[in-house]
């Protein structure tokens, strides 16, 4: 296996104004801090974390819609420079959650799945219609779709059009921005057999972005937890879930409903909410809801450090299990 | 909020010096000089004399410099002499300031009453007889051109019933209050009549806005009449993103009233304006025009400030 | 919205917008009568050309012979101050106005619609620049600033005097005024329509794949912002033929002989007295047709407007 992208150091801060001539305080929102973690080629990377950890705002910035504040994307281990974008917008293609946003509704099927080849002027237009024709088919939608609009579709059809679209340049990786928790349970699982088999066929990366555990459970080779904006655990799939060792990610597998475990009460290893990123608590941030922390945990931010004895899993916990 | 309002009175303060820059401007490039109509008077006058006249009134200086000028004076309260009254243009300024406030204000608040009432009316329910009947009302209103129905009230008011005279503020030998009121009721009920409909359209969609949130449907289901409901919850409610619509409307009455005073006759601030633009009365159009300006600025700041103050949601930055 | 089926496609949505817009429309009573009454007017307008060709009369020839006279055979609406023919006048005359009204509209909205589009397209530093440019611009007392810019002098700006002076001139003068100051509306919808179409994911996949902003405007804002703009420029149009009136009235817009509906009203405090119904045929047909527009654009919101049940 070889690295197909990097994330080296990668921070993003929103700047929320303030400041000025008549600003009053000024704010930063620290969306991402200096997160790193690299996948492989035909890996699939899941990004986990509650709503508001930041785990988008990475996925737009692998994604190049957002350019980190510090920190470097490496392609292919190579930097991506500016002279590389063009081929990485070629090779990253994005799946939206929403799949009522993710598709233009003044255009026809067909003209949404060719337009990353339109955008990127590969191929004749009778080349980029027969392209559509295929991908359409291979998502499982029949073919007279492609003359049809968005409207005349549901849901979970739209996100067969949405991944026909990501799939028309070729690309490598997948960044998936939670592309289940719009549709229904049912449907659910019709997309995940689906991105899995395409992965399976076209040995395709994915960074898969998602809340819940659960979901991603059988389609993931490793799983990277975000809390406020860090990375607080990285570790291969079998491991986390045999054996968690950053108590947050402990917290959030028991909320996991597996056979044979009943679901353990959230509450009795986890306090309260999740602070504003606006104002993060000093040193470890996961200090304030932690069972664990003691005076140390108030003082020093703990660095991702492999867990003892597994030198693939990474946790960044003074007291690891 | 006092940071909220230095800041909107700075933007304002700018916004009236780039409006008053661009409109000396444009003023400049109006047909003939000064000295030209000087001259015009003087038929003697060598080109000597013309020159020695054009370095005294700094016509021979650029532009920037002369705007600079004008400014200075401006800011001392100086805003030149107003070549057709033969008078500072303060003075000439004031009582049209005076007469276009008593038009203004009266059919303001004529309209206000008005469309208060029909909208809330027309609201009460939507598509029923009455709300066709207001809205074809208020569609005719934003729809009719003004100076006509001004034609159309002369004609038949003043024309063929004599009820009421055509033109001036007061009949010769009188300017008793009763002679003022009767000479200001037709320009009164044009303008007001022209804002009514634009303001009733806003009343009506606001309430239907407001009917349609949960708080009133809960009191409807508690049995409140809908009377009750529009006077105690639908008013305050609805009326907030009014008042706003009400005061940013304050300053485009100038064009109304423009157009009302001099189909009436009436020695306003608008015919004052279209008066001096016609009659190459510079330093008078300048002056007339910043204070409309003024005007509008100061009523959309006002407006601002009324919306924080109704809504105490907002919290104004 | 709620997702129950993959199978199928949803059978009440697969009827197309478009035919859900029209449904809507049909239902608006003052918005077909409107239609009606435009296209009536139009007609109208256009009856000039065979009026003009069997009758043999002149619009603009004057005949001072037959001042103010009265209806007749010969002249169905009577004759006007200067003894021309008040019905082919009228009927001229809209076509000016009606002209003036759709070109001004066109013009400024497509000014309102770059400034908007680049405004909500680019945001940040381009956004608060032209918005305050526009917040300058509404700022301004309308009728009064477009009565100065009709009063500019156009030799002053390089312009010959023959061509000053000409009424084609005046005609493009007034048409680039109005649309010089009259786009904000326009600008504002635009950058708010285009500021949410911005977030929307299937823009951000376009962007991602790196389209620029001329392929994103072109291809997914502009399509997605046309029903507002279709609104706003119906307004427009009223409001242009309204202000084009206006000033032909006060004597700034078109100038005689070419008539317009507003300038026909030109000496209106003397047609009063003289001859009343010549006070009331041009007012008339501008209130007609301004509410006939304003009633279709509602009718057109209204179809627009996705919560309305009709």
């Amino acid at each position: 296996m070889s690295e197909l992208l990097g994330v080296d150091h990668v921070t993003v801060r929103f700047d929320l104004g303030g400041g000025g001539l008549f600003g009053g305080k000024k704010r930063v929102l620290q969306a991402v801090v200096d997160v790193s973690f690299s996948i492989e080629e035909g890996e699939v990377l899941a990004l986990v974390g509650e709503s508001g950890c930041g785990k988008s705002t990475l996925g737009t910035v692998v994604a190049g819609l957002r350019e980190p504040t510090s920190g470097t994307l490496r392609f292919r281990g190579k930097p991506l420079t500016a002279e590389m974008r063009r081929e990485a917008q070629r090779s990253i293609q994005l799946v939206f959650q929403d799949p009522f946003s993710a598709l233009d509704p003044r255009m026809p099927v067909s003209s949404i799945i060719s337009e990353p080849l339109r955008i990127q002027k590969l191929g004749s237009q009778a080349s980029r219609r027969a392209r559509a024709a295929e991908l359409v088919e291979q998502v499982g939608l029949p073919v007279d779709s492609l003359n049809r609009y968005p409207h005349e579709f549901s849901g979970g059809q739209r996100q067969r059009i949405a991944i026909a679209r990501a799939l028309a340049p070729d690309p490598k990786l997948i960044v998936a921005d939670e592309p289940l928790s719009a549709l229904d349970v049912s449907i659910q699982s019709q997309i995940l057999n689906l991105m899995k088999e395409l992965q399976e066929q076209r040995r395709l990366s994915y960074l898969f972005i998602s809340h819940d555990l659960a979901v991603v459970n059988h389609l993931v080779d490793r799983v990277a937890v975000l809390y406020l904006g860090r990375l607080v655990e990285i570790a291969p799939r079998e491991e986390i879930f045999r054996r968690p060792s950053h108590p947050y990610t402990q917290a959030l597998l028991a909320a996991v409903p597996r056979i044979g475990h009943f679901r353990e009460r959230r509450a009795k290893n986890i306090r309260g909410e999740m602070p504003s990123p606006l104002n993060p608590p000093p040193g470890c941030v996961f200090h304030p809801r932690c069972p664990k922390a003691q005076s140390i945990c108030r003082e020093s931010a703990p660095l991702l450090e492999p867990a003892p004895e597994r030198p693939q899993q990474l946790a960044a916990c003074h007291f690891k299990d | 909020m006092g940071r909220f309002i230095l800041r909107r009175v700075t933007q304002s303060v700018i916004v009236m010096l780039v409006m008053s820059f661009i409109i000396y401007n444009l003023i400049g490039l109006m047909p003939g000089d000064p000295i030209d109509l000087m001259i015009a008077s003087n038929p003697g006058a060598t080109p000597e004399v013309v020159a020695h006249l054009r370095a005294i009134y700094g016509l021979d200086q650029p532009l920037i410099f002369r705007y600079w000028h004008w400014l200075a004076a401006a800011m001392t309260g100086d805003l030149g002499f107003s070549r057709v009254h033969s008078q500072p243009v303060l003075e000439v300024l004031l009582p049209a300031l005076w007469q276009t406030c008593k038009l203004l204000l009266t059919s303001f608040v004529v309209s206000v009453i008005i469309s208060t009432v029909i909208g809330a009316l027309a609201a009460l329910r939507p598509n029923g007889i009455a709300d066709n009947i207001i809205s074809l009302f208020a569609f005719a209103g934003i729809s009719v051109p003004v100076f006509w129905l001004a034609l159309m009230m002369i004609l038949v008011f003043a024309v063929q019933l004599h009820w009421f005279p055509a033109s001036g503020i007061s009949d010769v030998g009188n300017g008793s209050f009763g002679d003022q009121v009767r000479h200001l009721v037709m320009p009164v009920t044009v303008l007001a009549l022209a804002n009514t409909g634009g303001f009733t359209r806003y009343v009506r969609a606001s309430m239907l806005e407001t009917m349609r949130m949960d708080f009133v449907r809960t009191a409807r289901a508690k049995g409140a009449g809908p009377w009750r409901v529009v006077v105690t919850h639908g008013f305050r409610n609805a009326l907030i993103p009014v008042v706003t619509v009400w005061a940013l409307n304050f300053g485009t009455l100038f064009g109304g009233a423009l157009v009302t005073e001099t189909m009436f006759a009436q020695p306003g601030m608008g015919k004052m304006i279209y008066d001096s633009i016609m009659g190459n009365d510079f330093n008078l159009a300048l002056s007339g025009l910043l204070f409309a300006c003024l005007v509008t600025l100061l009523s959309n700041l006002g407006a601002d400030l009324a919306y924080g103050w109704l809504d105490p949601r907002i919290t104004l930055k | 919205m709620s997702i129950t089926m993959d199978a199928a496609p949803r059978t009440e949505a697969a009827v197309s917008p478009w035919t859900l817009r029209w449904r809507r429309f049909r239902h608006h009573p003052g918005a077909m009568i409107s239609l009606g009454i435009l296209v009536l007017l139009i007609l109208f307008c256009l009856a000039a050309y065979p009026y003009e060709y069997f009758s043999g009369l002149d619009p603009n020839a004057t005949d001072l012979l037959s001042r103010y006279d009265p209806p007749s055979a010969a002249h169905l609406l009577g004759t006007d101050d200067a003894g021309r023919d008040e019905l082919l006048r009228l009927m001229v005359g809209g076509q000016i106005s009606l002209l003036i009204g759709l070109l001004a509209t066109v013009i400024g909205g497509v000014v309102g619609l770059a400034i908007g589009m680049s405004a909500g397209y680019f945001g940040g530093r381009v956004d608060s620049a032209l918005m305050r440019f526009t917040d300058g611009i509404i700022v301004l007392p309308l009728l009064p600033l477009l009565i100065v810019l009709e009063a500019l002098d156009l030799t002053k700006l390089g312009f010959s005097q023959e061509f000053a002076r000409s009424g084609a001139a005046a005609f493009w003068r007034i048409v680039i005024v109005i649309s010089l100051v009259d786009w904000t509306a326009v600008a504002r919808l635009v950058r708010a329509a285009t500021l949410s179409i911005r977030e929307r994911d299937f823009v951000r996949a376009a962007r991602a794949s790196g389209a620029g902003a001329i392929y994103m405007m072109g291809t997914h804002i502009l399509p997605n912002v046309a029903t507002p703009i279709i609104v706003a420029f119906t307004l427009t149009v009223g409001r242009v033929i309204l202000l084009e009136s206006v000033l032909s009235f006060l004597g700034l817009g078109v100038v005689p002989p070419t008539p317009s509906w507003g300038n026909m009203l030109n000496n209106a405090q003397e047609l009063v007295t003289t001859a009343p119904a010549l006070a009331v045929y041009p007012g008339l047909l501008i209130f007609i047709t301004v509410i006939a527009v304003n009633f279709l654009g509602d009718g057109l919101q209204h179809a627009f407007d996705p919560r309305s049940e009709r």
